[in-house]
């Protein structure tokens, strides 16, 4: 896999995480991806913000173009911070489980709209999540 | 000390060619209907051009460096493009070893001696031997290419989204229902209700194979989209071997208008819609009374 | 501050969502509606949502709370003007919003606020003529 093009946004306060969206947009729409999977990879971004603002009062995004080959070109995020870490990860990625306040759809429902979705955490250090969206699928 | 081979052949271009030509003209297997004489003729010549290149530089015992990128890309074109044609993979493989003929009758009539021919010979045919698989490879991945392009405009004109009347859309599925279909069917769907302001569509599944766990989860997540924009959705067209194998499933559909045929569905929409479908006759007769 | 505006117009609430929604401003309007809601004694609320390009897990949790809160104060609430790529996304994501009545724009959702309201009112002289 090649990347083409990287950058690093900080998210410190939630008008952080509306200019990350645009800049995402821009990423997405320089590849042409369609207009359902743009909006899919901004919800999962979305939900991937708000769990770094509420749990770790931040983090930075570091935003990739990535290719395998002339068709298969994305979008890939990483989203890390120095939080308190997940203790479960696997409760965690189930539906309907939430240690704040939420629905429980988070990480699980971030896991469902896109096509690759990776998560590290150390309790006490902090929380990795990498999701990857192809332009086709 | 260049070998003989690399000597001679690369200044008897013409002749190999003719010699070449006439062999696969007279071959019962001429594809004129394919591809015209013309273009068989620049065919060859290109390819003899790429594989004389080589042969000068007396270096054809592997088909990799650098000096071959010119035949494999010359016999590339020429598969791919054949593939694309309709040429069998056995056509394709026959003409590249149809010039091992031709180039064996022009090394018989310039070598003499019985051994340095035969040994000419074999690295010659050895070298076509690795080219004709190459040849079979780009062969495949051009009809492989084809089939990707199949399918990308199967499932483009496989989702018809229909207006059957003002406000009702119906939606015939044909084949199987799978995740990345369901999302080009959600699509377009949704598009087009927004597009004609419709508040009814009527999915048909008349069409679909069989109903299994995961095609009934992407059934219901179009019914759930459908009413996310505002508009209800039926499904029509249920066999009664689909409605056997849902119910033994487990499968809950309650929540779902569904009905037998797409007369039935469209039936059902003229009642959501207050419409009334009746014989002209009998209109004037309520009329007169 | 950010605000999203509310109209009022007769019995109903109109707001239209023109900026990229984020959680203050979507908790924010849910209070706002509340407010104005008790207020003016609205019987309906239409949300235009047709400008949004996201609807997330959290926002679509405060249009839950919104139609369930009005609800509450004898408030319809009708969701209006989803885009296709927001439909299927919240459909992935496992939200389906059952709760939240929807059309498909902004006319067609005052025709089901004025049904619902039609539904609630007692039988009007002219229909009860076919009794007499």
């Amino acid at each position: 896999m090649t990347i083409i093009s990287k950058e690093t946004i900080a998210i410190r306060t939630e008008q952080d995480a509306v200019f990350l969206r645009h800049r995402v947009t821009e990423y997405c729409v320089k590849i042409r991806m369609g207009l359902v999977n743009q909006t899919k990879l901004l919800t999962a971004a979305s939900e991937l913000v708000r769990n770094m603002l509420r749990y770790a009062g931040g983090g930075v995004v570091l935003c990739e173009v990535v290719s395998q080959s002339v068709l298969m070109m994305g979008v890939r995020l990483t989203f890390t911070d120095k939080g308190p870490g997940i203790a479960d990860i696997a409760a965690a990625m189930k539906d309907g489980f939430s240690t704040g306040k939420s629905l429980g759809l988070g990480l699980p429902g971030t896991k469902r709209l896109v096509s690759q979705f990776d998560i590290k955490s150390q309790l006490g250090k902090g929380t990795s999540v990498t999701i990857l969206k192809w332009k086709n699928g | 000390m260049k070998s003989l081979a690399a000597q001679f052949l690369p200044k008897k271009h013409d002749e190999i060619l003719n010699v070449w030509m006439n062999q696969q003209l007279l071959h019962e297997g001429l594809r004129e209907d394919l591809m015209p004489n013309d273009d068989l003729r620049k065919d060859s010549d290109e390819l003899l051009k790429a594989i004389l290149e080589v042969i000068k530089k007396d270096n054809f015992s592997d088909v990799n460096p650098d000096e071959f990128e010119k035949v494999n890309e010359v016999l590339a074109g020429i598969s791919t493009s054949r593939a694309m044609n309709g040429f069998s993979p056995r056509e394709t493989a026959l003409f590249v070893i149809s010039l091992k003929e031709g180039l064996r009758i022009v090394l018989e009539k310039n070598i003499e001696d019985p051994k340095a021919l035969y040994d000419e010979f074999v690295r010659i045919s050895t070298f076509l031997d690795k080219l004709s698989l190459v040849t079979f490879e780009t062969f495949i991945k051009g009809r492989e290419e084809v089939i990707l392009r199949q399918t990308s405009e199967i499932s483009e004109i496989s989702t018809p989204v229909i207006q059957v009347w003002d406000g009702i859309l119906a939606l015939p599925i044909i084949g199987t229902l799978d995740s990345s279909r369901t999302q080009i069917v959600m699509e377009s769907l949704l598009v087009k209700i927004v597009e004609t302001e419709s508040t009814i569509a009527i999915l048909d599944i008349s069409g679909v194979p069989a109903v299994d766990s995961l095609v009934a989860q992407h059934l219901i997540k179009t019914v759930s989209a459908t009413r996310l924009m505002g508009a209800e959705c039926i499904i029509s067209g249920i066999r009664p071997e689909i409605a056997q194998t849902i119910v033994h499933l487990g499968i809950d559909l309650s929540g779902i208008n569904t009905k037998a045929s797409l007369a039935h569905a469209l039936k059902f929409a003229f009642n959501l819609k207050r419409l009334e479908v009746r014989k002209a006759g009998e209109f004037k007769k309520i009329a007169a009374e | 501050m950010d605000k999203i505006p509310i109209l009022k117009m007769g019995q109903y609430l109109l707001v239209t969502v023109q900026v990229d929604l984020y959680d203050r401003l979507a908790l924010g309007l849910e209070s706002d509606l509340v407010n104005m809601i008790r207020k003016h004694s609205s019987r309906g609320v239409l949300i235009d949502i047709s400008a949004v390009n996201i609807v997330d897990s959290f926002m679509g949790r405060i249009l839950g709370n919104i139609a369930q809160m009005s609800k509450i104060l004898d408030a319809h609430t009708v969701v209006v003007g989803m885009q296709p790529a927001v439909a299927i996304t919240l459909i992935e994501l496992g939200l389906p919003m059952t709760g939240v009545h929807t059309a498909l724009n902004v006319e067609k959702g005052m025709d089901l606020l004025r049904e619902q309201l039609l539904a609630q009112e007692p039988l009007t002289p002219e229909e009860d003529d076919d009794y007499q």
